[in-house]
């Protein structure tokens, strides 16, 4: 019996040794290059992954919001508009957990991009935020124009589209995780609770990695 | 060990009655229950996403359907609410929502049966909502 209990304890111990020593990294997404560069006479090859490029938006409190303002940030984007009938409302219920979560954390955002930036005004965006019941700089809505939008989402693996012929907004309901160096990290279906949950996680994973440093 | 018996006998007496009980579940429980489970999975798929798993709402965006005083004095104007859409201010639980609710294209069985859902879930408790009278609430539509 006591060697039984003893067995135990160490099949324990061992378990929690391996899971205490193993660090959870977040995968590197979308399209990866590979460069080489010869400097001082040695030839090295790196992987240079895909970013966010360069953008410009106004945010709910008429501020202008471009790239630059989120560098440094960890941050996680969304694609919606105020009068979506359909999965908005689930995703944005989720966000807020997010929010929540996040809201007092420096360095952390939340961008929800207007695909529908004709009715998604700035005063627009406010009243949402505020019938959402967010304030302050961690959850930002942002209006720009059509064109960049949806020419924006593709590089974050977003699909969305112009109104079908029934006047409905077709767009997919991602939550993506975006670093420091404005490299994908992850893709949530924002719709269901599961994967947000996933996405906090995440957010402290990444949080926590050693290599997030700012490249330039 | 007659004790043992005893107990024994009593709980396949009580096994019995239960499943007499549960097999001769009335024809109104059983119309109830087909209603319900219906409207159950009309509520998934046409209400949940605004109104939440538990009607819960969103925030100050989108109202509750937790409020058992506004289901219930309202209960002939749900299924015009729900074919038609709604507009404009309403007060739940003290809190203002203004906002739309989108028409619906749900024949008067469905709805009959998504509102024997609400009416029975979330706290609700005003039982059964037919389709003959949902058909009879329509014709009074604002």
């Amino acid at each position: 019996m006591k060697n039984f209990i003893g067995a135990i304890a160490i099949i324990l111990l061992w378990n929690a040794c391996k899971f205490n020593g193993d660090h959870k990294t977040l995968p590197i997404l979308g399209k990866k290059q590979a460069v080489t560069k010869t400097v001082d006479g040695k030839t090295t090859t790196d992987t240079v992954y895909q970013t966010i490029p360069a953008f410009k938006y106004i945010n709910q409190y008429g501020d202008s919001i471009t790239d630059k303002r989120l560098d440094g940030n960890i941050y996680v984007a969304d694609f919606f508009f105020t009068t979506c009938p359909s999965i908005c409302p689930v995703m944005h219920r989720n966000m807020l957990n997010v929010y929540n979560a996040f809201k007092d954390t420096t360095g952390f955002k939340i961008i929800s991009y207007s695909i529908d930036p004709q009715h998604d005004s700035v005063p627009v965006l406010k009243k949402y935020a505020d019938k959402l019941g967010i304030a302050g700089n961690t959850w930002w809505l942002l209006q720009g124009t059509k064109n960049e939008t949806y020419q924006l989402a593709k590089n974050y693996l977003v699909s969305v589209q112009e109104k079908n012929p029934a006047g409905e907004y077709i767009h997919d309901g991602y939550f993506i995780l975006i670093d420091k160096q404005k490299r994908i990290r992850g893709t949530y279906e924002g719709t269901d609770p599961k994967e947000v949950n996933r996405l906090i996680d995440d957010i402290k994973t990444l949080k926590a990695e050693p290599g997030e440093t700012k490249v330039q | 060990m007659k004790l043992r018996a005893a107990s024994a006998i009593g709980f396949i007496l009580l096994s019995l009655v239960t499943v007499i009980f549960v097999s001769c579940q009335s024809d109104a429980e059983v119309e109830f229950q087909r209603y319900y489970s219906n409207g159950g999975a009309i509520y998934q798929a046409r209400c949940q996403n605004c109104h939440g798993a538990h009607g819960e709402g969103l925030q100050a965006l989108i109202p509750p359907l937790n409020d058992t005083t506004y289901i219930k004095t309202n209960k002939p104007a749900l299924a015009c609410y729900i074919k038609n859409g709604m507009k404009g201010k309403i007060v739940i639980l003290s809190r203002h929502f203004e906002g739309e609710m989108p028409a619906s294209d749900l024949a008067p069985v469905e709805l009959a049966s998504v509102l024997s859902y609400i009416s029975n879930s979330f706290g609700n408790k005003l039982g059964i909502v037919k389709s003959e009278q949902v058909e009879e609430n329509l014709k009074g539509c604002k």
